[in-house]
This record gives C-alpha cells, structure tokens and sequence, in this order.
C-alpha cells in the first residue's frame, strides 16, 4: 500500500553564491599600482597644501600651548581639587581608544581572514601611530614636571627612586609604550614590500636612495614570503591580545580607584568596545575625504564601507548595553554614592553632555545602521561618524570629570571650567594628528599594495588553470605527473 | 664558476611568467625536477607557493618564542628583583604575600609581546638575509616588474642539476617568457 517513495522535486538548481569582487571593475595588478603609487607620485595638489597649512599651523599653536604649559605649570588648566583629572586625561583616553581600530583591522581581521582589510588596514594603522602620539603626549605634560617623566622608565639610580609595579599607572605606561612599538614594528612590515614598489617605480634619486634604504632591498622572493607571512601572523597575533589589554590597562586607572562611578567591573570591557567604536569613526571620517579625492572608490568599495557601519553599529551596541548596565548595577547595588553620582550623571551640571554626547551621539545614531540605505549613503555615514567622534569624547570626559565633580565630601564639590589652555591643547592636537595623517598620505602609499593585490581574483594560484591540469591539493603532497 | 662568453659570471637563468597560476604551475615541474638553488619571485605572497616549491614551515615562530620567553623573564627579573628584594616598596599599606603576585602581571604580559615583537620583526629580516640592498636578479631589466605585476621563476647556476639546456628547455616547457641569463656582477 505504500506509495512509491517520490524524489522531492528541486525547482532550480541552487544559484552559486558569488561573492561580490573586493576590487571592482576587474582592475588589474598594475592598475592598483598605478592608482595607488600615483598618489605618492604626483606633485602635492593646490589642496593638499592649503590642508596642511591649516593643521600645520594648528600643531603648533598647540605645541605652543604644551610649552606654555610645561614652563608655567599645571595651573594654566582648569583643574583643581577635586577635579584633578580632566579634559588632558579625557583626551589621553579618547586618542589612544582611536588607535584601536587600527589595530583591530590590521591584527584581528586578519586572524579573521577578513580579506577586505588589505583596502584599509595600512592608513589605519597609520591613524593607530598618530593616535597613540597624541595621546601620550597627555600624560607626559600632566605630570607637571615633564623634564622628570623618565623617571616613569625602571632606570637603576642613586636616588632611591623606584617604580610601583603594582601601579595602574604604571602598568599604562608599559601598556601603552609598548603598543606603540609594536603597532610601529607592525606598520613597517606591512609597508616593506609597498616601499620596494615605489623604489622601483622611483625617477629621481633621491626617492630611489630612500625608497631604496627602507625596503631593505626587498624582491618579493618567495623564500622571503614565507617568513614574512609567518612573521606577520605572528604580529597579528601578538597585536590581538595586545590592543585588548591596552584599553583594558587604561581603564584600570579609574577602575581601581574608589571614586563612584569609576570602580567597577565592566570597564575593561567597556572601555575596548568604546575604543573600537571611536576608532571606526576616525577610519571612516579619514578614509572617505580621502578616497573621494584619490578617487579609490574601486579600491575602497561600498562594501567596505558598509561592513565598517556594521561593526560601528556592533561596537556601539556593546556600549550602549554597558551604559545600561551601569544605571542598572547603580541602582541594584543599592550603594547610595552610585546611585547619587548616577542621577547626577543624567541631571548634574554635565546633563547635556550626557544627553548630547552618550545617548544620541553614542547610543542612537549609530542605530541608523541597521538600515542598508543608511550604510551606502555616504553622507549619512559620516553624519554617524562626527557624531561618534564627538560623542566618545564626551563619554570619556563624562566619565572622568563627571565622577570628580561631585565628591564625597559636599564642600568641596566643584565644577570643571577649561580654561584656553586647556581647549587649544585639545584642539592642537587634532592639528597634530591630521598634519601626520597628510603628510602619510603624501610620502607612503596610503594603500597597502602587497596585500590589497591578494584580494584580486587573478591572485589565486587556481585562477584560470586550464582543465585536465592537475593542481597541487593544500598538503602539497601530490606531484606533477 | 659558470661565465657568459663575455665574462660575466652567471647567477641563473630566470624566466617571466604571465600570471600567478602560471608560475604556481611552474613551481611544482622545478620542484619536481629535484632543483633546490632556485626562487621565484611575486608582487604579493602567493596562497599554496610554499607546497608547490616544497618549502616546509617557517620556523620563525621559534624565534618568536624565544622571544617571549625572554620578555616574560626580563619582566619577571625587573618587578621581583627589586620590588621584592633590594627596595620593597610599602604602598598604601599593602600586603605582599604570594597573593598579590597578580599585581605584577600586565607589566609581564607587555614585555612578553614586547619581545615577541621585537624577535619577530627582527627574525624576520635576519632570515631573509635583509637588509640587502644588491642581489643579482636586479641586474635584470624585467624584473623591476617583481614590485608591480611580474612573476619570475629562477633557477641558481650554482644548483648541482643545472645545465644550460636542460634548464632553458624546463623554463620553456613550463610556459616560461623571457627566458634570459642573470648576471652576477
């Protein structure tokens, strides 16, 4: 009685996924270096310099006010008891968060064998360096004393000076100097076969004897590639811990304080995922002037742009979930100061930025990003990333002036007030990072070459192979007939 | 020594090839043919180039090691020689008991990748016999495609299996362009 078993019908033949190109329009090898050295190559645009006279020129009114600073003192800023950390510590913060995303592109998408990095990751690593310059010059100057910051390194000396190495701080300035030396060490292997292109491409001589100098006579010999791809997996996988631990070391500094607000748990958590958003806003807020201008748009696809609104929007979600959970621990913890300094958080003398600058820059724009139209119009991403920019400054400010504010002690609760010093620092520093942002894009290829070409289908050893040829299996155990 | 008939002294005989499959293809007949003296020469790393010219592992990585080895002792002789030994510090009232060991340990963890970085880095180039400003198949005038678009095979003079003919007629067969002598001076 049984019916004959009957094959399920397949209505079509299932369509092969094909994965939209990385590189479009086909462009070959030669086209991306063409495109790619060209700007190294060509004369510095009208607009280049106007840029860079107008960063320059902010730098120094900044590296003014750090002398300023340095010879006067500590007083030229706003900070008084009890607010002792403030706008230099916030800005400390905020530049070396900004330095994770390049971090995260370049070490932990390549363990991640997320091929669309190779468009991205070099001049975000170069926004990592940057970054982290800025924000170290923070604390040097907040010490008052500048001339006497080396005592910050372990040196044997006849003073009877020694290092607490069981110091937050001084677990930052390890954490800290050392990614810089890494994220350094990191960005010139990448860069060492891109300088061999620009030495072989190189007119004049003394590009050739730079260019030539710096890519340590590299010639792209397999013998060479093994090492070098071993060596860079195994930057990347040093670098994946690392960046992890620096936020988490910088949020050990308030974390293991007693102030309210700053002691607890979920800061070094927290404070990564916050790095990771801001730093994606910078990528983004540098890259897309910059691909405009350099008409990389083949190179730098909306795809890419798109998978960065992604994890913008995860990051941002992380943060937004943190935010919450530190209202939520406030109140359940039934501790009256975290509850107090809470509520003040939201109604206190920095309501605004609280409203302002973490829930609708940091919680709520970003949410934008569940829409696709929202990820592929360009004006609207950038409109999310000024706000993120902004935003993750105003958070970190929060954070750290917002806590000190309001002491313990009700008499000596004080309001924060910048002074000019305070704000043109902050502003030079901007000045800094885009002056070496420009003058990156001038003298080294702003695209990573070597790796951006492995994203290019004809990179595929099995690519075009004609039928009937046998092709080598991954073990490289078959042999040639 | 091998010598053209003008004198110069010959490195090897090196082909073009016009794509990354191709030179892959061609990597595996060399291999295959028991050559060992040779290389081939590519924009980017090839993905399966060290099977098909039957490279093993890099063993950097034991260099990397050492490495981090060597940070995390550095790190261990800096925080406990002094802070425990010749200068205890008393902060805050403190206990030091085993307990408090965990204090010590992001500036361990920092060293560590510290000096991984560092062997890294510098294995890398000392591995590579970089930097090395002169090599031979710069000689070449096709070759300043290797940085752009070119793939290049080359089979050193100074490998045991190589003849002139023999050599020529395994580039050619294997597709090779450009087929030419490198000169070593």
């Amino acid at each position: 009685m049984d019916a004959a078993p009957t094959v399920p019908e397949v209505e079509e033949a299932e369509q092969e996924l094909t994965r939209v190109p990385l590189v479009l329009h086909r462009r070959n090898f030669s086209w991306l270096t063409e495109r790619i050295s060209g700007v190294v190559e060509q004369p510095a645009p009208r607009w280049w310099w106007v840029a860079f006279a107008i960063t320059a020129s902010t730098a120094t009114f900044g590296l003014f006010c750090i002398g300023y600073q340095i010879s006067t003192g500590v007083g030229t800023w706003g900070n008084q008891i009890p607010v002792g950390w403030a706008w230099d510590i916030t800005n400390f913060v905020f530049w070396i968060g900004i330095g994770h995303a390049g971090t995260l592109i370049s070490a932990i998408l390549f363990l991640l064998r997320q091929k669309w990095r190779t468009s991205i990751n070099r001049s975000a690593e170069a926004m990592t360096l940057f970054a982290v310059i800025c924000a170290a010059i923070f604390p040097g100057i907040h010490v008052g004393r500048f001339w006497m910051a080396w005592y910050m390194a372990p040196m044997p000396n006849n003073w009877g000076i020694w290092q607490n190495f069981r110091s937050a701080l001084m677990w930052d300035v390890f954490a800290v100097s050392t990614y810089f030396t890494v994220s350094v060490l990191f960005w010139y292997t990448g860069l060492i076969p891109d300088l061999a292109t620009l030495r072989d491409r190189a007119t004049t001589k003394v590009r050739k004897f730079l260019f030539g100098i710096f890519a340590c006579g590299w010639r792209g010999s397999n013998r060479n590639w093994r090492h070098y791809e071993m060596a860079y997996l195994l930057l990347a996988g040093l670098s994946t811990p690392l960046v992890l631990s620096v936020h988490s070391v910088v949020s050990f500094d308030f974390a293991s304080t007693v102030i309210p607000t700053w002691h607890t748990t979920i800061f070094p958590p927290y404070f990564v995922a916050g790095a990771i958003f801001g730093g994606f806003a910078m990528v983004l807020t540098l890259l897309l002037p910059a691909r405009a201008i350099f008409k990389l748009h083949d190179v730098i696809t909306p795809q890419h742009v798109d998978k960065m609104a992604k994890i913008i929007l995860l990051t941002g979600s992380f943060v937004a979930y943190a935010y919450t959970m530190e209202f939520f621990v406030a109140w359940y913890s039934g501790n009256s100061y975290e509850k107090f300094a809470f509520w003040n958080r939201i109604f206190g003398p920095y309501w605004w930025y609280w409203w302002f600058g973490m829930l609708f820059c940091n919680c709520l724009s970003p949410q934008l990003f569940w829409f696709s139209w929202c990820r592929r119009n360009v004006f609207v991403v950038f409109f999310v990333c000024m706000c993120v920019n902004a935003g993750m400054w105003f958070e970190r400010f929060i954070i750290i002036a917002g806590g000190l504010v309001r002491d313990f002690l009700p008499s000596s609760w004080r309001v924060f007030h910048p002074t000019w010093v305070d704000i043109w620092t902050y502003i030079g520093t901007i000045g800094i990072f885009t002056s070496l942002f420009l003058i990156f894009i001038r003298f080294l290829p702003m695209i990573a070459m070597s790796e951006v070409k492995t994203a290019v289908p004809e990179a595929d050893p099995h690519y075009g192979t004609p039928p009937g040829v046998q092709s080598v299996s991954p073990g490289g155990k078959e042999r040639t007939r | 020594m091998m010598r053209t008939p003008a004198g110069h002294k010959v490195y090897a005989m090196a082909a073009e090839y016009p794509s990354a499959a191709a030179l892959y293809e061609a990597a595996k007949h060399v291999r295959d043919a028991g050559f060992k003296r040779w290389d081939v020469f590519s924009p980017f790393p090839i993905h399966g180039m060290d099977d098909a010219m039957g490279l093993g592992k890099s063993w950097l990585s034991g260099w990397v090691l050492f490495g981090g080895v060597t940070g995390l002792l550095t790190a261990a002789v800096v925080e406990f020689g002094p802070s425990s030994i010749l200068y205890q510090l008393d902060v805050h009232g403190k206990p030091w008991n085993f307990w408090t060991v965990p204090a010590f340990f992001p500036i361990m963890f920092e060293l560590t990748i510290l000096f991984s970085a560092f062997a890294a880095f510098f294995s890398m180039l000392g591995m590579n016999g970089l930097p090395r400003w002169y090599h031979p198949m710069f000689n070449w005038e096709r070759f300043i495609r290797v940085s752009n678009d070119g793939f290049f095979l080359a089979i050193e003079a100074r490998d045991p299996r190589f003849t002139e003919n023999g050599v020529r007629e395994l580039l050619e067969r294997t597709g090779g362009e450009h087929i030419t002598i490198v000169h070593e001076d």
